[in-house]
């Protein structure tokens, strides 16, 4: 949506100004939270990116705000020279430097949207845990579904190299068997996919370790076990699918940080250097199973 | 309920207590309650829930906090690793991740 100053409900010059990101959501949000109240909102550009992220990357930034007050002509509309912004503003914008850029003193609301009536009413003071960032079951969920969107390619490649792989032995080397026991493969990478997107954030608690990657390899031992259970196929592939679970739930488990709201640079920094390694050689060990499994399979099997 | 803990010895941020002029900016940026308003200075109350997100270094008027400020996002690492591999570079930007 376009950059610019806004009117909700009747705002007059003593009304309060906010200021936020030009991600449609956030103020569809902020439309609905302050439904009755008659404010200003500034909308800032930030590529339609929302506040928080907007702010990490600095597109949300200090002089971005101060252009958008000038440019609106906010000292003629208000009488007041006061601009509450988003607390998830402040790793990219110096409150304290507004005033000197555009003559508005800045202060930090609450991180959610839906304090700011009690935050507004209680004089600019945010009361209890309302700078505290939460992160809940189903907002767990919620930012999962960023990562399936984000994961598409990745899994139309994991499909060709099943494929190819089957193709290599354990499809028996004919066509139908190739297709067949490379979904197989590819099912093997999907359980995966969906233990590190969705299991190991509703078990975020409950899952030992704080190395998500590493969270990652526990809960793709026990949803591999179980595939390897549930899924007939002989000792080698079952190992084969439950080390290829683990490695590839510790995968997107790892690359869920990026959708949390607590894991810092040098912490997954150092995570993805400790256990890509791992991640690696699970994935060679599972590949080198699977094929063995399909090259020597039939003799153990007696066939 | 606790709040969710993340790896904790690798952390980047740094307090100088003698800096503080006690404004108390700190407290009300962070996301996850580091700091706390001592007795005329900021006090550390837990520096182990820092996610290093740079609100408090960046909006301290007096200097006196330092973190290496950054995303904990592993697409974006990679992502920046990749950008510096030659011939892979042409595919990968640095410090991009969702977008």
């Amino acid at each position: 949506m376009a950059p610019g100053l806004y009117a909700l409900g009747d705002p007059d010059g003593q009304s309060p100004v906010l200021v936020t990101c030009n991600y449609k959501l956030t103020f569809d949000i902020l439309r609905r939270e302050l439904e009755g109240l008659s404010c200003w909102v500034l909308v800032v550009e930030t590529y339609g990116i929302n506040v928080w992220c907007a702010a990490g990357k600095k597109s949300f930034n200090t002089g971005e705000v101060a252009r958008q007050v000038k440019n609106a002509g906010l000292e003629q509309v208000v009488n007041h020279r006061t601009l509450v912004l988003p607390q998830l503003a402040a790793p990219g914008v110096v409150g304290h430097k507004i005033r000197g850029l555009c003559g508005f003193n800045a202060l930090f609301g609450p991180v959610e949207i839906r304090d700011l009536p009690s935050y507004l009413d209680n004089k600019t003071q945010a009361a209890g845990d309302m700078r505290r960032v939460k992160f809940p079951l189903g907002q767990r969920l919620l930012v999962a579904l960023v990562e399936v969107y984000g994961a598409r390619k990745f899994m139309l490649w994991a499909l060709l190299a099943c494929m190819l792989l089957a193709a290599l032995g354990p499809g028996g080397f004919s066509l139908q068997g190739t297709v067949l026991s490379g979904l197989g493969a590819w099912g093997v990478v999907w359980t995966g996919f969906i233990s590190g997107v969705f299991l190991v954030p509703v078990f975020l608690r409950h899952l030992y370790f704080r190395a998500f990657a590493a969270k990652g390899l526990l809960a793709g031992a026990l949803t591999g076990f179980v595939l390897a259970v549930a899924v007939p196929g002989g000792f080698l592939q079952g190992l084969a699918a439950t080390a290829a679970c683990m490695a590839f739930t510790s995968w997107f488990a790892m690359h869920y940080t990026g959708s949390t709201t607590f894991t810092s640079l040098s912490g997954v920094d150092r995570e993805m250097r400790r256990y890509m390694p791992v991640q690696g050689a699970l994935i060679l060990v599972a590949a080198g199973l699977w094929l063995g499994s399909g090259w020597f399979g039939p003799l153990a099997g007696g066939a | 309920m606790q709040d969710f803990r993340y790896l904790e010895d690798v952390l980047t941020l740094e307090y100088d207590p003698g800096l503080c002029m006690g404004c108390g900016t700190c407290v009300q940026v962070c996301p996850h309650r580091v700091f706390d308003v001592g007795e005329q200075k900021a006090v550390l109350l837990d520096p182990g829930g820092c996610m290093e997100c740079g609100a408090c270094a960046l909006n301290c008027p007096a200097g006196a906090i330092k973190v290496r400020p950054g995303g904990g996002c592993a697409q974006a690492i990679l992502n920046g690793w990749l950008s510096r591999v030659l011939f892979v570079k042409r595919f990968f930007r640095q410090d991009v991740c969702c977008s």
